[in-house]
């Protein structure tokens, strides 16, 4: 009631508004958009290649707004204020150049509006592996690994409140108060009720996959960034999408070694190259323990493409070649040691003999940025082998 | 807040009323709400509680709340203009925080009900936006989401081209145009129309749409634009609106937050404070009004000082030193009678707004006290900095109501809606000297060519020639007219 003076003061529980998280929501799948086109700068930082779960990773992305016709922001007098004193001539802030913006707070400059986005390493995860697939994979033997899928079909007592089922919980608080024997709607932290998911379990195909690393001297500080940096997201990529998939880490240099994949990772470089080596005991592990008729095989090697006995290397792929679904060479080139736009010897040697196999992916690597490339190059679907 | 907590508030309001009433205040009863954060940052995104969905609110919910979180800002209050007026308290503020929202709160709804401006603003607008939010709802459901939010993408993109005298002014027909603008005949003599000399004057053209330059470039689209269903017609109506009632909000911040600064200080310091108190409002207060960033001025700041400065020159005090004493034409000095300040002051709350205000008020001593200047970006030694220009009153205060003409918007016409007897758009921005962003005005063509439905022309100048924009739906093409 109004009384004298005319006003109401109030407090009443406001736990179930939340109105604005749906639209928070819709602005993160459009700022994910524009990140998803921006994904190869943001996946070859070194901060997020070696972040543990859970870590937040900031991304620096200019605003998202409705463009309106407007001045040019860059033009023409403005107003400002200052503290007293201020005088022609004085200096009051710098209009950074194109594409900085790590670090600043959004509204200090006019017309400019950059805007931190926040993701946690798994969310940026989803992002770089929502269209990546294992290509051509074919329904192999009958051990059948298992993937996992999320479905929205459960209800459940706790969750977080952005996905809390209001009905429910309001007639969970009215049926408790009438068991009480006073029917109202006053929600109690037990009467909560959240819309929840189930693991649902989808069969899938027998896959192996070789990650082999070229481990010689000649492989630089670079290369080895490279690399490590593929097989981060390779196996990222493998963990998240297909659980259940075996992996095979070789390395190699005059002598190729199965390892672990800590060591995998932390292993230095020395000696020659002899990567038919690499070739080799993976077709020997092939033969032993993965049968290609009950396997999907994808065997990958990087390296700087500096070897002795290309030929070999040629021929064994092309034993490789026959029994695998699709084979990866990445060539990593260091820039610094001269422009070139050709492969190494080993490269070249593969692009002669596999130029126009489907089943012989070459990528060249001169870059950091091209590390989202070549991912996409390897785990794309690739059509046309399908129909071979 | 604790009800002890509660009780002391609500019988702080009672009393800081009373003092408002005092001080010749009609304020609209408040409804004071105690609200958790999230709540106050969700209707401060949206602007009224319960109003449509789209991104660009999450977005700014997103914002205000992180930075509430890491306590680089925070909204202490807000309050709808409605009848009665809503306001939202923080809840956990301290006691004494939520005194001075109060009072503060009680010179907006004060603003709110007497400003001139404000006349026409519908005081059931939380009622009429929620029925809006329903209704888009409906339209999600009916044609789905992704396609409401592509046109309300659009519609939103230009929503401030609308026409603020339209609530007092209905726009005549076409057909009606017949009977209007007589063409000029030179008279031969002073009994013309006795003599039946006077040429009856051709009817100009109805079939000119519009018949006169149009503003309200919203009415214009819903009520011409071709190919539109009548959801997008609704759309369009709802989001002009909304947007007739932000309007008069956006025309006069500096006044209306000046206003409810003054008035939360008076009250406050006709009240008894205990000393720790009198110190945490003093903080505060300052705290609001302090120079804020130097690229932008604080509103609250500078409408305070305007005010107070008024006041001071109304009730015939000294000016403050280094100031001229003020005379009138004749050079004798001005007259001014005392006591005077307060009454003054209810009238400039009433009548002005922002670039009224700052015309008639904004003296040489005040843009020198407040440290305002204008400034541009300018290269030095190959860098790019903000510099500041000048410091002379008469070149700021023009600057600054510059920028706040249209409400800093780029004013634009719709000059044809049958362009080329094509049915294209031909519209026409009002070169003032100022550029327009040629990035952004690309992109909202293409936005008013998604209403529109066919080609869509902006004629603009730029480094001194006139330029014209067309869209034809896939690209933006320019060519000098």
């Amino acid at each position: 009631m109004w009384h004298h003076p005319p006003f109401i003061l109030s407090q009443d529980p406001w736990d179930l508004h939340h109105r604005a998280e749906r639209d928070r929501q819709r602005h993160n799948e459009k700022v994910k958009e524009v990140i998803k086109q921006n994904l190869g700068d943001i996946i070859s930082h070194q901060d997020i290649i070696t972040a543990h779960d859970g870590k937040i990773v900031k991304i620096p992305i200019r605003g998202l707004e409705l463009p309106r016709i407007r001045f040019d922001p860059n033009q023409g007098k403005r107003v400002g204020q200052g503290p007293g004193g201020s005088q022609p001539g004085d200096i009051i802030g710098r209009q950074p150049g194109e594409g900085e913006g790590a670090g600043k707070q959004a509204g200090t400059e006019p017309g400019v509006d950059f805007y931190e986005a926040e993701f946690t390493i798994e969310e940026l995860m989803e992002l770089v592996f929502e269209d990546l697939h294992l290509p051509n994979l074919q329904e192999k033997g009958s051990k059948q690994v298992m993937a996992d899928t999320t479905q929205f079909n459960t209800i459940a007592r706790k969750g977080p409140l952005s996905n809390i089922d209001r009905k429910r919980t309001l007639i969970e608080a009215y049926k408790r108060s009438a068991k009480a024997g006073k029917p109202e709607f006053k929600i109690q932290a037990d009467d909560r009720r959240f819309r929840s998911w189930e693991v649902v379990p989808e069969p899938q195909r027998n896959a192996v996959i070789f990650a082999m690393r070229d481990v010689s001297g000649s492989m630089g500080e670079f290369e080895a960034y490279i690399c490590r940096s593929f097989y981060f997201w390779m196996l990222r990529f493998l963990r998240t999408k297909y659980t259940n998939t075996e992996i095979v880490f070789i390395t190699c240099h005059t002598i190729a070694k199965e390892v672990d994949e800590q060591e995998f990772f932390a292993a230095g470089d020395s000696g020659g190259t002899k990567l038919s080596e690499a070739y080799k005991l993976a077709l020997d592990i092939i033969e032993k323990r993965y049968n290609p008729r009950e396997w999907n095989i994808y065997p990958f090697l990087f390296s700087d493409g500096y070897n002795w006995g290309d030929h070999e290397v040629v021929q064994l792929v092309e034993r490789m070649a026959s029994i695998s679904n699709l084979i990866g060479y990445g060539e990593i080139a260091d820039e610094l040691w001269g422009h070139t736009d050709a492969f190494a010897p080993l490269g070249q040697a593969l692009y002669e003999r596999f130029a126009t196999d489907p089943r012989v992916v070459l990528v060249r690597i001169t870059s950091k940025e091209d590390v989202w490339p070549a991912l996409k190059r390897f785990f794309s679907k690739h059509p046309e082998v399908e129909q071979l | 807040m604790t009800a002890q907590e509660r009780a002391d508030l609500e019988k702080f309001i009672e009393q800081a009323w009373e003092t408002a009433i005092g001080m010749g205040l009609e304020p609209f009863p408040v409804h004071f709400e105690l609200v958790p954060a999230h709540v106050i940052y969700e209707i401060g995104s949206y602007g009224l509680p319960a109003r449509f969905s789209h991104w660009t609110f999450g977005r700014d919910y997103h914002r205000q709340k992180t930075m509430y979180e890491y306590n680089v800002a925070r909204i202490y209050e807000l309050v709808i203009n409605t009848d009665p007026a809503q306001a939202f308290l923080l809840e956990n503020n301290s006691l004494l925080a939520n005194k001075m929202v109060a009072a503060h709160v009680i010179g907006h709804s004060d603003f709110f009900r007497n400003n001139t401006y404000f006349a026409h603003t519908d005081r059931r607008m939380v009622e009429r936006a929620r029925l809006h939010a329903d209704r888009i709802r409906q339209y999600e459901m009916e044609y789905g989401p992704q396609r409401v939010e592509q046109f309300l993408d659009a519609v939103l993109s230009i929503e401030e081209h609308i026409d603020p005298v339209e609530p007092t002014y209905r726009r005549p027909q076409p057909e009606e145009y017949r009977h209007q603008k007589p063409t000029l005949v030179r008279p031969t003599s002073e009994f013309d129309d006795l003599l039946g000399r006077v040429e009856t004057p051709e009817p100009p053209s109805t079939r000119r749409i519009p018949p006169e330059p149009e503003k309200d470039l919203l009415l214009f689209l819903r009520d011409y634009a071709r190919d539109l269903e009548d959801w997008q017609r609704d759309i369009i109506g709802m989001v002009r609106e909304e947007m007739l009632y932000f309007l008069p909000q956006i025309r006069t911040k500096i006044m209306n937050e000046g206003w409810a600064s003054l008035v939360h200080e008076r009250i406050l310091e006709s009240l008894p404070l205990t000393p720790a108190e009198h110190l945490e409002f003093r903080r505060m207060h300052s705290s609001v009004l302090a120079p804020g960033s130097r690229m932008s001025i604080n509103p609250y700041y500078v409408g305070y000082q305007i005010l107070r400065d008024i006041e001071r020159r109304w009730n015939g005090e000294p000016p403050e030193e280094d100031e001229q004493p003020e005379t009138d034409w004749l050079q004798r000095p001005k007259p001014r009678p005392e006591g005077e300040g307060w009454r003054k002051l209810l009238e400039v709350r009433e009548m002005e707004c922002d670039v009224t205000f700052l015309r008639k008020y904004l003296t040489e001593g005040l843009v020198k006290r407040l440290d305002l200047y204008t400034y541009k970006l300018e290269e030095v030694n190959g860098e790019l900095v903000w510099r500041i220009q000048e410091t002379d009153w008469e070149k700021v205060r023009d600057a600054l109501l510059d920028s706040m003409t249209n409400f800093g918007v780029p004013v634009v016409t719709v000059e044809d809606g049958d362009y080329d007897r094509r049915g294209e758009l031909y519209l026409k921005h009002h070169y003032d000297g100022k550029p327009l962003d040629i990035e952004y005005t690309t992109r909202t063509l293409k936005n008013i060519y998604t209403i529109w439905g066919r080609p869509v022309h902006l004629e603009t100048v730029a480094d001194g020639t006139r330029l014209i924009f067309t869209c034809d739906g896939q690209q933006v093409k320019q060519r000098k007219g």
